[in-house]
């Protein structure tokens, strides 16, 4: 099980909650549960999104693996200059 | 790819100053720049641009400019398809408009000629019948409901209610209870803030070359900080298969995120496609201004508490952010980093994006970060003044750390802002005295950095030396630190590897020089490469010797019996490997390819000292110093010259620049001389302090320092001049007369 913290202004989409709890080994696995359970956020996702696992940002590694008690935060997709 | 924490290395060349790879092409003009490219038969192209803010074509007369004798090709948007990719389509409508300009300066038509002469006299010759629009520039008046409404129907899902159309997204970050956090503060202090629109000004205007032949295969030469994905662009526009269009990044004069994208390349290409002969265009400096990509505006309010001892109870943060005519992403970065300095219990942040009739924001150098920052340090600073505290004693109690929760959601892993603070505080100049009308500011930075797509070809030579392949071009000195990574890993001189920057026909795909990543993720793949090619000649040896290829190792440069039990063969060198390779198996080489997470993040702190003329309002910067977690700096003199670049692009950003618009909607200042960067003569030297913890996420340690840099001297500026004057000022830039109105104020 993880928790997944999701940023302020997606919380509308999944129901209020900031913190959600999903059945997840990977980042796509996150990704798809998230969208399935929630599709309100599936239009974020699809522009794409960032995760924090314990504190490293990934921004596409789909086949990131979440070790279990990780931290997973979900962030926008990173940009630089 | 984790920190080599076993290794406990020291290390023989990495951290040393060898000569600069470019130097000399550069300093004897042999450098091949984005305008010294050359093709026979090449045509000269050129962009209309509009003179409106805002207005529909109603219609587009091309025929007297096609008649014209040496004109080749001309096109307008109707030479274009329509992209079913929204970001494509709107990069391809800032290229060439569609329907509407929406912008002073906005492309609207182009010509290919014999010459540049009869290019420009053929722009004269079309005609366009504009009916003009209401046009709206500020961040603030584009919000509200009965704004001009720039595009229709692009906001998100998350903007609320009762705002007008051009605000196209919003974001919220943030954690704790903010209303009991203010209660606990003895203090709260809030302040609106506005930032103008600054260009990266980099010396070199954008210039490609592009060659589109009948059989549809292409190649174009550009000046770019990432031909891969010049190449998508390119080739989704134009309907061409990757592997048809070949680019290649020339020299770059600079960059800083504005050349991360595209304004000319599909122009030219769909010219050279229509006139069957390669076409350049050069834009010239006034075009750059017009019509890249400068920062965002912004608008903002920061409210923070804070206890009389110094320690921050709550903060908030309400961000406005204009990124011109079409959509863009820059408030959720400023949003995320506005309070990343900050061990917070009650946080909040809130952005904007918001539509005007001004050019589409491109990336500068930590994009969205600078102005939150400037904010929130500006009133972190008022609070230590009203307060009567030391601000760095401040900020060293506030400070996240190694543990900390994130204003932006995720705990902090290890970082170095504890350490930049603290060698601030120790620094002789934290405590060097001021005279009258001087000022001392201090401001942390912080920047998220990150790796991405890397490919990394590296080759074995016959002779001993070493041929890297990169596909990032080279803006801050990659290519030698780069080399230095791969002789240390190889253990090799430095002066036998030579690193190129590769064509997208040559390498799998690389993500852009940005974000900081170069160094981390090509130098990540570059020690990787160096121990996959390692491998290959620990087992070439150990086939000369006939013993087994685990009882090989690689030290010094050379391949060696791992122990007596092995046997007693004398080392090979790289180079005696490399010379009987033929004999062996074939050609040495070892690649890596990967997408790069774990770039770690960076904080700054900046120390700056200021003299305001009282009768003037002039500012000059006295002295300056950049303290930074560099994680490990592999080549020194580029880290600080990513520090010092950064500090006197925020100082010119702090003083002098921004983007000014008529009531018209026009641009009225399109040129060095009226946008005013900073100059040697304006500037003391830059003083550095490299500080190095490692980042977990690299073998070397290495963190991305291309980025933070840019960040804290907004604030430092703005608090200096603040405290010299005796005023708060919270508007940048701060150019002489409106220091002077404050002075006046103040009476």
């Amino acid at each position: 099980m993880v928790r997944v913290k999701i940023w302020g202004s997606l919380r509308p989409l999944a129901d209020g909650q900031s913190e959600i709890e999903l059945e997840a080994r990977t980042f796509k696995e996150v990704l798809d549960q998230l969208g399935a359970r929630y599709p309100a956020l599936r239009p974020q996702i699809k522009r794409g999104v960032s995760m924090a696992l314990n504190g490293r940002i990934y921004r596409e590694a789909w086949f990131t693996k979440i070790p279990p008690e990780s931290e997973v935060v979900l962030m926008p997709y990173m940009a630089g200059g | 790819m984790a920190f080599d924490q076993n290794s406990k290395r020291i290390f023989k060349l990495v951290g040393s100053r060898p000569p600069r790879p470019d130097g000399v092409e550069k300093v004897t003009g042999r450098a091949l720049y984005g305008a010294d490219m050359t093709a026979p038969g090449m045509l000269s192209g050129a962009i209309l641009r509009s003179p409106h803010a805002h207005a529909r074509i109603v219609s587009i007369d091309t025929s007297a400019a096609e008649a014209l004798q040496g004109v080749k090709a001309v096109v307008t948007s109707a030479d274009f398809g329509v992209p079913d990719d929204e970001f494509l389509r709107d990069v391809q409508d800032n290229c060439m408009a569609r329907g509407k300009v929406l912008y002073h300066g906005h492309a609207l038509g182009a010509v290919a000629a014999t010459s540049a002469a009869v290019a420009k006299q053929a722009l004269a010759l079309i005609v366009v019948d504009y009916e003009i629009l209401p046009h709206v520039t500020d961040v603030d008046a584009a919000m509200r409901p009965d704004a001009p409404v720039v595009q229709e129907g692009r906001s998100l899902e998350n903007v609320g209610p009762g705002l007008s159309q051009n605000v196209t997204s919003y974001c919220e970050f943030g954690h704790g209870d903010l209303d009991a956090g203010f209660d606990q503060a003895d203090l709260i202090i809030s302040r609106s803030f506005k930032t103008a629109a600054t260009h990266q000004g980099y010396i070199e205007p954008h210039a490609c070359l592009a060659s589109l032949s009948a059989d549809g295969r292409g190649d174009l030469w550009c000046c770019t900080q990432g031909q891969f994905f010049v190449r998508t662009l390119c080739a989704g526009i134009l309907g061409i298969e990757a592997s048809q269009l070949r680019v290649t990044a020339s020299e770059i004069g600079g960059g800083f995120g504005g050349k991360t994208t595209v304004f000319i390349e599909p122009v030219a290409l769909t010219l050279a496609r229509k006139s069957g002969r390669p076409v350049k265009i050069v834009m010239s400096r006034e075009e750059v201004f017009k019509a890249t990509g400068p920062t965002v505006s912004s608008s903002m309010d920061i409210k923070i508490g804070m206890t009389r001892e110094g320690r921050i109870t709550a903060a908030q943060a309400q961000l406005r952010y204009q990124g011109g005519a079409f959509p863009c992403g820059t408030v959720e970065m400023g949003a995320q980093a506005a309070f990343a300095a900050y061990d917070l219990a009650a946080v909040q942040t809130q952005g904007w994006n918001v539509l005007t009739n001004r050019p589409k924001e491109a990336a500068y150098r930590a994009p969205g970060a600078p102005m939150a920052i400037y904010a929130v340090e500006s009133v972190v600073d008022e609070l230590c003044q009203q307060l009567a505290l030391d601000p760095l004693a401040v900020r060293l109690m506030n400070a996240a750390q190694k543990g900390t929760l994130s204003s932006y959601g995720p705990t902090f892993d290890d970082i170095g802002l504890r350490a930049t603070l603290e060698a601030a505080q120790a620094h002789p100049h934290y405590s060097a005295p001021l005279r009258p009308n001087q000022g001392r500011g201090l401001s942390c930075g912080f920047w998220f950095n990150f790796g991405g797509n890397t490919c990394v070809s590296l080759n074995i030579n016959t002779d001993g030396t070493v041929g890297i392949t990169e596909g990032n071009p080279d803006i801050g000195g990659s290519r030698a630190s780069i080399s230095l990574m791969a002789a240390e890993e190889l253990g090799i001189p430095y002066d036998k590897v030579r690193t190129i920057v590769a064509d997208t026909s040559s390498l799998g795909y690389n993500d852009v020089t940005d974000g900081s990543r170069v160094t981390f993720s090509v130098g990540l793949a570059t020690i990787e490469a160096a121990r996959s090619a390692i491998k290959v000649m620990c087992g070439r040896a150990a086939r000369i010797w006939g013993i087994e290829e685990d009882a090989v190792i690689w030290e010094d440069g050379c391949a060696k019996p791992a122990g007596p039990n092995a046997g007693a063969f004398p080392p090979m060198s790289l180079a005696e490997i490399a010379a009987v390779s033929a004999n062996t198996g074939g050609p040495i080489a070892g690649h890596f390819e990967v997408n790069a997470d774990g770039a770690g993040v960076s904080f700054g702190v900046h120390l700056a000292d200021v003299e305001v003329d009282p009768e003037t309002g002039a500012t000059k910067v006295l002295r300056y110093t950049v303290f930074q977690d560099a994680g490990k700096a592999v080549h020194p003199d580029y880290v600080e010259g990513q520090m010092q670049g950064g500090a006197v692009q925020g100082i010119g950003w702090a003083l002098n620049e921004e983007y000014i618009y008529g009531a018209d909607g026009r641009l009225q200042n399109a040129g060095f001389l009226d946008y005013r960067t900073p100059v040697a003569s304006d500037l003391p030297n830059i003083d550095t302090v490299i500080l190095e913890i490692p980042n977990p996420g690299h073998p070397y340690g290495v963190r991305g320092v291309g980025e933070t840099p840019i960040v804290p001297p907004l604030a430092a500026l703005s608090n200096a001049v603040s405290r010299a004057i005796g005023v708060r000022l919270n508007e940048l830039p701060m150019s002489p007369p409106k220091v002077l109105g404050a002075i006046m104020q103040r009476g």
